[in-house]
Parts: C-alpha cells; structure tokens; sequence
C-alpha cells in the first residue's frame, strides 16, 4: 500500500478553539496526478493542509507521507520529508525581494531557478522587487514558485485562484498542471472549472468528514451529484 | 553665545552616548519580540550580569586597563549570550503557544538574576576600572566632551553596521526578516525557525551585556540595578522604533537620548525641575503613539 501511496490521513481530528473542525478525516491519494480537495465553504478543507503541515494542532489521528508517519513531527521537519506547501491567500514576505522569496525556500543544494523562471518568467525580471508590492496574481506566481523549487514528491496547494482575473486562473491552472507533473499533489480548489481540468481524483469534506472519495470524471460527469454533494452547478466557471 | 553651543554641543554627544546604550538593549529586545513575540523582562538581567561578569573578570586579571578591559568586556559578552541562549532553552522554548506565562517567566526571571547579583556580589557599586584616555576630554566647538562618549557612540555604530550587514547579506538574517514578518510560514518552508530563536535570544544577550558593559565605561561603575533601568528606556525605544526593526530602534535611541539630555538641561534650567528628562521621554512616547501606533517602522526587520 504505501510503495503507491504518496499520502495517508486516519481519522484526523482537530478543534479550533471550541470548535471541532474536522472530525476523523480519512483519505489516502496515490501517487502521482492531482486530487482535489473539494466541499462547501467552511467544511475543513484549508483546515485539513494546515493539519497535514503540522500548522494547527492534532487532536487525534494519523498521517503518513510515502508511507512514512509524520503525525508527531514539526511543521519544518514534514517539509523536509519533501512535502511543498501553497498557502491560501499566498503568505509571500511582503518585505523581503522576490528573489529573496525564493531563495528562503531553497533547501540543501540548488532550487529549480530554471523550472520556475520557465513557468513563471515575470518573477525573474521582478526579482528585486518587493514581494508586498506585486499584484495578488504575481505574488500567487511567487507562493507556487517556491512550492515547486525544491524536489518535493508531494504539494499541498490551498486555493491557488482564489481572487485572481480570469486570465491569471488559466496561467495558475496550466502551472498546476506541470507541477502536478512533477510531485503528487493536493488541491484545495473553489474553482470547479479548474479542480475538473487539472485533478483526476476528487475527495469531498462535509461537517469535517470526508463524504465522497473517486475519480474526478465520475463526480463531474453527473451534475446531479456535484450539486448534491458541493451544492453548485458543475462545469468550467 | 560660545558657552550656548558648546554646552548644546555637550548635551547632543552625551545624549548620543546614552542613545548607544539604549539601543544596543532595545536592538536585542526588538528582534527577539519581533520574531518571537516574547516581550522579555529578564533581558535587564543580562545587562547586569554582563556588567558584573566584565568588572569580575577585570578584577581578576592584570594587565593595563585596556587589556583588562577588552578581555573583561568579551567574557562579559560571551556570559551574556550563553545566559540569553540558555533562558530562551530552558524557560522560553517550553512556552512558545503560551504568552501570557511567557512574560510571567520573564518578570520571575528578572527578579531571580536579579537577586542573584545581590547575593553574589552585594548591594554596593563596584568600581569599573576605565583606562584614563577615556576620562580626558576632547574639545569640540568649544566643549569638552568626554573621551568615553565617543567609545560608546563608535561601538554602538559598529553594532548597527554589523547587525544590518547580518540582516541583509547572510541567510540567517533572511530567515530572521521572514520570521518577523510571519514565524509558521518560515516553518513551513521547511526551515527550523527554534534554532534561529535561540541565536536571536544569544546575540540579544550578548548586546545588552555590551551596554552593560559601555555603562561601566559611561558611569565608572557597575550596580544591581543597571539593567532595570537601562530596560525601561530601552523598551520605550522599541515602542518607538518598531517591533522587529533594527533601524527603528537606532533613530529611536538617538532620539530618547537626546530628548532626555536636552529636557534635563534646558528644561530643568528653565523650570528648576529634575525629573524633566524623563517626562519628555515619556511625552515622546505618548506622541508617538497617538500618531504612529505602529512605531517608526512597524513589524520588519531591517
């Protein structure tokens, strides 16, 4: 199971305050290609990478990267277990360059300047600039970049469209699909247009559980399903 | 006229001097709360224990009183950041999702070292031994300043530089600037930010004992209570300055030091008042943060 398995999490429980957010999420992801991460506002999604980065505290429950039990390290050490994280509304160093951006992110040996500089060749001619002074769709460029500089098997991206223009969801959606070439990753995505054009397995989370789990074709092939269980219209938007 | 300048001259290099000192406390101060939100009362400790350490250690060995001092003034600063390392170890890193038992532990801690240095080497001041060029005067526009002012002001300088430089060119200043801005997503990018808390808590140390140790040179003697109350200005000028900046804490000490120095000449002279410094420092305090509440320069290192 695990030779396959780039992601396990069982039964993961964790309480925000006197809030019980997720409430024994379980899913594996396979290595390789993308899942995402999909239900209605509020049901734990960005809860559930905080939780998987060690970011929130615990509770209960377990998580394995390449079959490797993760659950009781620091949030640095499962990074360096090779797990890349996006964070939702981006986290860039607004005071530090973009270069710099970067360059902090670079564990042992040489980032992949070359890779991200192709994905993205604006940062490279923004590279002294100031994070905080860059639009939100350049500073999403700048979050993913640091992502995808170092060889991680496994990415969690959290909502990487989120407040960018129609034009930019495209660049990020064709960005997440040469980073889903590279590392096993997980999407947390209110986008359904771009969940079903990058992701091939979905998982949806309701009330902090997982309520669904299967190919992404399956689910957006029967509207009727996508609505029930996210409660929109499926299709691009 | 002449007298006017030379006195205004007088009154501005002394108020660099103490400047200096505040900011080699506020500096270490600002960067741990900045990175670490840990608002530290025992960092007064330090100042004390490193001037002590110094005086100690001159006390011991012989030698001129330049060599006495520059071996006095290393071991002081050596102990001062082994103390810092320590407390951040030991009593600090426990606490980390706890603030409120974090100062708790801090304001223990400054009344236990400090009641230490009472036990240890008694309630009296101690004689700080200064080589005799530091007590001669140099004349500038017709004042005599003090030699030892221009110690203070010159090492303080050189502190600055060199914390800039650290901040600027190396990659533990980058991962100090990124953790001011936000801690989690340093750790999340795969880097142990404990590490960089606990060199933060040791440079912090070694700072304050370095103006415990220059307030020797500045005084000609060390007592049990230098650290309190080189602390109180030194955290008015971090409020002033601006968590987490370096630069804000240096035009922040600059400007205490001044402020403090002219009030208590002029204002003093002019209403026959004593405590006039120090009520202006706390008037520059409160108009800062009536117009500025963020500081000089708010929650980035720099």
């Amino acid at each position: 199971m695990s030779a396959v398995t780039a992601l396990r999490v069982e039964d993961l429980h964790v309480y925000l305050g006197e809030s019980h957010v997720l409430q024994g999420v379980s899913f594996s992801v396979a290595k390789g290609g993308v899942t995402a991460l999909l239900g209605r506002n509020g049901v734990g999604k960005t809860t559930t990478l905080r939780a998987l980065m060690g970011l929130v505290p615990r509770t209960r429950g377990t998580v394995e990267v390449q079959g490797e039990n993760v659950t009781r390290l620091p949030t640095h050490a499962i990074v360096r277990r090779g797990v890349g994280y996006v964070p939702e509304d981006r986290d860039v160093f607004a005071g530090l360059t973009v270069e710099e951006n970067l360059r902090l992110s670079e564990r042992g040996g040489d980032g992949r300047y070359d890779l991200v500089y192709d994905l993205f060749p604006e940062l490279r001619e923004r590279g002294r600039q100031r994070a905080g002074t860059l639009s939100g769709g350049q500073q999403q460029m700048v979050a993913i970049a640091r992502a995808l500089l170092n060889d991680n098997s496994l990415l969690l991206v959290d909502e990487p469209t989120k407040g960018l223009a129609p034009l930019l969801v495209t660049e990020v959606a064709v960005a997440l699909e040469r980073a889903a070439e590279l590392a096993t990753t997980v999407l947390v995505e209110q986008n359904l247009g771009v969940a079903q054009r990058v992701a091939q397995h979905v998982v949806v989370l309701d009330g902090g559980r997982v309520v669904h789990e299967g190919t992404a074709a399956e689910l957006f092939a029967s509207p009727e399903r996508v609505r029930e269980l996210l409660g929109v219209h499926g299709g691009h938007n | 006229m002449e007298a006017t300048i030379s006195t205004f001259v007088l009154l501005t290099i002394t108020g660099l001097g103490l400047g200096a000192m505040y900011f080699l406390v506020a500096s270490g101060l600002s960067l741990i709360y900045g990175l670490m939100g840990v608002l530290n009362f025992a960092h007064g400790a330090f100042i004390t224990f490193g001037a002590y350490v110094a005086w100690w250690i001159t006390d011991q060995i012989g030698g001129s009183f330049e060599v006495r001092l520059l071996v006095g003034g290393a071991c002081g600063l050596a102990f001062g950041a082994a103390l810092g390392a320590l407390v951040e170890l030991v009593f600090i890193r426990p606490l980390y999702r706890r603030p409120v038992e974090q100062v708790l532990v801090t304001v223990g801690l400054a009344l236990a070292l400090g009641a230490l240095v009472y036990g240890i080497w008694g309630a009296d001041a101690k004689f700080f031994p200064i080589p005799d060029w530091t007590l001669d005067t140099t004349t500038i526009l017709g004042a005599n300043i003090p030699n030892d002012r221009f110690v203070e002001i010159g090492v303080a300088a050189v502190v600055l530089v060199g914390l800039i430089a650290l901040l600027r060119f190396t990659r533990i200043g980058l991962v100090i600037r990124a953790g001011v801005e936000n801690r989690a997503m340093v750790t999340a990018l795969g880097i142990d930010v404990r590490k960089t808390f606990t060199l933060v808590f040791a440079i912090g140390g070694s700072l304050a004992a370095l103006a415990g140790v220059l307030s020797g040179v500045y005084y000609g003697n060390v007592d049990p209570v230098r650290g309190t109350s080189l602390l109180i200005y030194a955290f008015i000028v971090v409020v002033i300055g601006g968590f987490g900046s370096i630069g804000g804490s240096a035009v922040a000490a600059v400007a205490v030091g001044l402020v403090q120095q002219y009030a208590n000449f002029y204002v003093a002279d002019w209403l026959d008042w004593s405590g006039a410094g120090d009520v202006s420092v706390m008037l520059l305090l409160a108009s800062v943060l009536l117009l500025r509440p963020e500081g000089l320069a708010p929650k980035v290192a720099h």
